[in-house]
């Protein structure tokens, strides 16, 4: 009784909205914790998560609608107070699951932890879509209405929930989301005239999260990440933390076993290194602030290192470091006497690290006059500037461990593409140098790549001898591709030898290299580098790439996974492999996009369309023909399918453009979601049949639009600053998704006049086609490019119009 | 009198009964344990390009028979310890993969007044090995439980020709130096030129390069006579050529 409360005629939109932006915060914020405590390809599952969510609620409100109609305050404000608390204490258990995905394919009890993950993590969105299903059931005619407040609520969220990141701790925002859920419910009492009693569902939610213990809210991490390998040596800890939008950067003191970081360094090397702090960030992708004192001699270990191998050929030169760091990059070029030092490092958070807290112990590199750090992408950086550089280096900017599991398979990389390696040549001067330094992994496969993309970068600079402008030398555990601008002059080959020889590196490649010069030193029981570097160089390179086990074909804007080296081919090869040998040449990066996609599937037809089938059979519904049943299932499939292939293609498309994919994330999720509400609330005013041709024809023009000219609008506005980007791309955005959100809610209120019932079916099933395509659409964009991934939603959109138009005219 | 007999046969019937099942048990491990060699003996086999020999050495072959895996997995693994895996023994570290052991230990050609030095004890397996093959193992590890559980776990074991050593293993172990082979697992950017030095002249290192449940590859050290360094890189994978059969 204390439930029933008055009767409103209109939606509670503003509950909507406020519950909308929530759970599109706390699912942003997911990304984040996950990408914390465990890997950051894990945290890519929450889109699914939470779809996954969403989908069941259809399902359940299917099931029980006539019974949760009834009781609608009730049904609404518990599922409020449900979200909020289990947003937290769903998230706090899920931490406590022995989870290790590294023992995934050791360990089969793994996937049971995996799926209870799975589990817990799709509760608050199931709670959650449960408020917004209600109302779309109560208020079948202000449909249009409600679906706005939904998603320009979401889109609220996903952009204040980035704000947010920059001032206060992750968990810190858990508890503001749940407070805020409690503060919702109080609302909703006193709107819905309910008994003063149930104010006190809102007191306990607003409460609850800062009466927990501390000790349980706290971040509870993999042990095998690196940070907390590191923290078990004895006297480390951790000084200092920052956090961002960009990770949880860490900063750990080693007082009695230095880390003495030195990638690639020499066997012959006889000089220890610096003392040197270590920088985490969210656990993983270990670099160094080195200690300085402003004497140079100190850093004599840097000269024996591959990465050093530029300045052998550059004699003081202008250098542009990319993804500076910590500054050893820096510290190397001042040991070498460059003449001027630009460094470029995305995350704000790191520099402000060096810049002031340890100014005095890192000798105020990023201050000194001869140094200019900036904050900015690479890419961005270098489209925006005209100067040209002696040397551009770019070392070592992914973390072994991630690297050598193959995790970075599904990063987008605009840095390694032909594209970008076109702009790095650019802005070389006539005689300057690109120095690339990577991991070695075994079977090679990175740097051979990187080789081809350069190989395609000269080609397309006009270069017909690139063979000549490449050398490639490498140590045990790094590899180092120079490509010169000019080609290598006989004193530049004869400093690479020489060089090498000192330092006991391998040459793999010079313009007059011959086999016996190589594999000497550290020893391959093949001369793959040196074979792959003179067949690629070849005009037999494209018979190399059909034969090699990987794939190393170069990566390009349009299909920008560089670190894609799986050719499914020879998975069962591989697989099969005796006592797992094979998980260590697997890019894991695939195996577990593909994992994800077959357990969505699973999970989908668990939690979404089992329930409904057992349902809609028992009812064994008559108003619902087989031609309706048909529409439904087609229409809304293709529809969660075209809206999430453009949204994903989108947010690849403009983490270039935004240059983070958290920014892209946002951006794209708030600029599609608001957008899209706007689109559904104006169409109210159309008549059905308007609403779908206006809709169709102007989804049709805009993705026409943006497949001719998204890369040269890019182009033109690349030098705006960050707050103008976002705007820009909120704007470049508004057309698209406006259109694309009048289907949607136009299916549902067709439903709503021929069978009102199957309207949570159609949203199940919406879901569903939602969770799978989301993956399906990194796979699409992997294998075959985003364009064909734009086109294929294009088809889509085409097709929903045209189902529209049969059912409407029936 | 009639008290004590009765716990007498109390004390007889226990006895009878509970040595039966220790023995079922050692025998089960024992088995288990020959029936883990086999595998890697096939493993070893499929990878002979790596050592050039078809099976392992008798005397490393030997040394896993008699060592007991599962007195150094973590209490409750111990039903996976003869499993062809690595596994978890807790602060972010893991026992290596049987296979990989051996092969490790295969190339280090150790030898019977052998002096070895391991970096990175962990859960002591490896030095327990390398101690049934040498004259003595000195071995360094840097996370102190880890080193106390080893050190007390080695010791009643009786692997008493084992030192564990709680230290930064970059120095090695100066005082016993020079090492006729050295292993270092513990994960590192470079090879400390010290340990280099502590090297004999003919003596080997080997690395396993990886995270902690992949071993990507291993690095064999070896200095020659005239104290010049050369090194190997070798996948113990059986996954050659590189190039697919079109």
């Amino acid at each position: 009784m204390w439930l029933r409360g008055q009767n409103i005629n209109t939606p509670p939109l503003l509950a909507i909205f406020l519950i909308s932006s929530l759970t599109l915060a706390y699912e942003v914020l997911l990304t984040r914790l996950l990408s914390i405590i465990q890997w950051h390809h894990f945290a890519y599952m929450i889109i699914s998560i939470a779809l996954l969510g969403y989908g069941a609620s259809g399902s359940y409100l299917t099931v029980f609608q006539n019974s949760l109609i009834k009781s609608f305050n009730r049904n609404f404000i518990i599922n409020i107070c449900l979200f909020s608390l289990s947003s937290i204490v769903c998230f706090l258990l899920a931490q406590q699951l022995p989870f290790n995905p590294l023992e995934l394919f050791w360990d089969d009890t793994q996937w049971l932890w995996l799926l209870c993950l799975y589990f817990l993590l799709i509760l608050p969105f199931f709670f959650s879509a449960n408020c917004i299903g209600l109302v779309f059931l109560c208020y079948k005619n202000k449909i249009n209405g409600a679906y706005a407040a939904d998603l320009c609520g979401a889109a609220l969220g996903a952009l204040v929930i980035i704000v947010f990141l920059y001032w206060l701790f992750p968990l810190d925002i858990l508890r503001i989301i749940v407070t805020a859920g409690g503060v919702l419910v109080t609302f909703m009492v006193i709107r819905q005239k309910l008994n003063r009693k149930v104010l006190v569902l809102g007191f306990v939610t607003i409460s609850f999260p800062w009466v927990l213990p501390n000790a349980w809210l706290q971040l509870n991490s993999s042990e095998y990440k690196p940070l907390n390998q590191t923290r078990q040596i004895i006297d480390v800890r951790v000084v200092n933390e920052k956090n961002g939008p960009l990770g949880l950067v860490s900063v750990v003191e080693s007082p009695t076993i230095p880390f003495r970081y030195a990638p690639g360094l020499s066997l012959t090397n006889l000089v220890e290194p610096a003392k040197q702090l270590a920088m985490f960030s969210d656990g993983d992708g270990m670099s160094t602030i080195t200690q300085f004192n402003g004497d140079v001699s100190t850093l004599s270990y840097l000269g024996n290192m591959t990465s050093a191998l530029p300045y052998k050929i550059q004699k003081e030169p202008s250098v542009l470091i990319l993804g500076a760091s910590g500054g050893a990059d820096v510290l190397q070029a001042l040991y070498h006497s460059a003449k001027t030092i630009e460094a470029v490092e995305l995350n704000k958070q790191v520099v402000a690290l060096v810049k002031n807290e340890y100014s005095d112990f890192s000798g105020d590199i990023y201050n000194r006059d001869d140094v200019h750090i900036h904050v900015a992408e690479a890419r961005s950086f270098l489209e925006t500037t005209d100067q040209r550089y002696d040397l551009i280096q770019m070392a070592l900017m992914d973390s072994y461990a991630a690297s050598s599991a193959g995790l970075y398979a599904l990063n987008e990389s605009y840095l390694y593409t032909v594209e970008a390696m076109t702009l790095y040549l650019q802005r070389l001067t006539d005689n300057g140098v690109l120095a690339l330094t990577r991991w070695i992994k075994l079977p090679p496969r990175d740097t051979l790549k990187l080789l081809a993309t350069a190989k395609q970068s000269l080609w397309e600079r006009g270069i017909s001898n690139p063979e000549r402008h490449i050398a490639l030398i490498r140590s045990w555990n790094t590899a180092t591709l120079l490509i010169k601008r000019n080609p290598l002059s006989v004193s530049d080959i004869q400093n690479i030898i020489k060089f090498c020889r000192v330092h006991s590196f391998d040459v793999a490649y010079h313009p007059n290299i011959s086999e016996h010069d190589t594999n000497r030193h550290n020893i391959l029981p093949q001369r793959y580098y040196f074979e792959g570097a003179k067949a690629i160089l070849s005009s037999q390179a494209e018979q190399y790439f059909d034969h090699y086990k990987y794939d190393l074909r170069p990566a390009t804007d349009d299909k920008p996974y560089f670190f894609n080296f799986l050719k499914w081919e020879f998975l069962p090869e591989i697989v099969n492999l005796p006592a797992n040998q094979g998980l260590s040449l697997i890019e894991w990066g695939s195996i577990v996009l593909v994992l994800t996609l077959f357990q969505a599937l699973f999970a989908s037809l668990l939690f979404i369309l089992l329930p409904l089938w057992f349902y809609y059979r028992r009812q064994n519904n008559k108003t619902t023909t087989g031609h309706l049943k048909l529409f439904i299932i087609c229409y809304f499939t293709l529809l969660g399918a075209a809206f999430m292939f453009i949204e994903i293609a989108f947010i690849q498309k403009f983490i270039l453009f935004l240059s983070h994919p958290t920014y892209a994330i946002a951006v794209v999720l708030t600029g599609f979601l608001f957008s899209a509400g706007i689109g559904s609330l104006t169409s109210k005013r159309w008549s059905m049949l308007r609403s779908i041709q206006i809709s169709i024809s102007g989804i049709c023009i805009c993705i026409v639009i943006y497949l001719a000219f998204l890369s040269n609008i890019f182009q033109w506005l690349i030098s705006v600053n960050e707050i103008g980007k976002i705007i820009l791309s909120l704007l470049i955005i508004f057309p698209l998704a406006f259109f694309m959100g009048i289907p949607f809610p136009l299916g549902l209120n067709l439903l709503g006049k021929k069978s009102p019932s199957t309207i949570p079916w159609a949203w199940g099933i919406n879901g569903c086609a939602s969770v799978v395509s989301a993956i399906a659409a990194t796979l699409v964009a992997l294998n075959f490019g985003f364009t064909i991934v734009i086109v294929m939603a294009l088809v889509f959109y085409l097709l929903s119009g045209l189902l529209f138009l049969r059912n409407y005219s029936h | 009198m009639v008290h004590s007999s009765i716990r007498t046969n109390v004390l007889i019937i226990v006895f009878l009964t509970l040595f039966p099942i220790s023995l079922a048990c050692a025998n089960d491990y024992s088995s288990a344990r020959k029936t883990m060699l086999n595998e890697i003996q096939l493993d070893v086999k499929r990878t002979g390009f790596l050592t050039g020999k078809e099976s392992l050495d008798v005397q490393v072959a030997n040394a896993i028979n008699k060592v007991p895996r599962h007195l150094f997995v973590r209490p409750g693994d111990e039903k996976y310890a003869y499993e062809n895996r690595p596994l978890r023994i807790g602060y972010g570290q893991t026992i290596s993969q049987p296979y990989i052991v051996a092969i490790m230990t295969e190339l280090l050609n150790v030898k019977a007044d052998d002096k070895v030095l391991e970096i990175g004890t962990g859960s002591g397996y490896q030095a327990a090995i390398l101690s049934v093959l040498a004259k003595n193992v000195f071995t360094i590890e840097i996370i102190e439980p880890l080193a106390k559980q080893a050190r007390t776990r080695l010791s009643r074991m009786k692997f008493d020709n084992v030192q564990v050593r709680l230290a930064d293993g970059y120095y090695g172990w100066q005082e016993e130096a020079p090492f006729d082979a050295i292993i270092v697992t513990a994960a590192a950017t470079h090879i400390p030129t010290p340990l280099l030095e502590q090297l004999k002249p003919g003596g080997k290192m080997i690395i396993p390069v990886g995270g902690q449940f992949f071993t990507q590859q291993l690095m064999l050290i070896e200095k020659l006579n005239d104290g010049t360094v050369s090194t190997r890189q070798i996948l113990p994978v059986s996954f050659v050529p590189l190039t697919g059969a079109h």
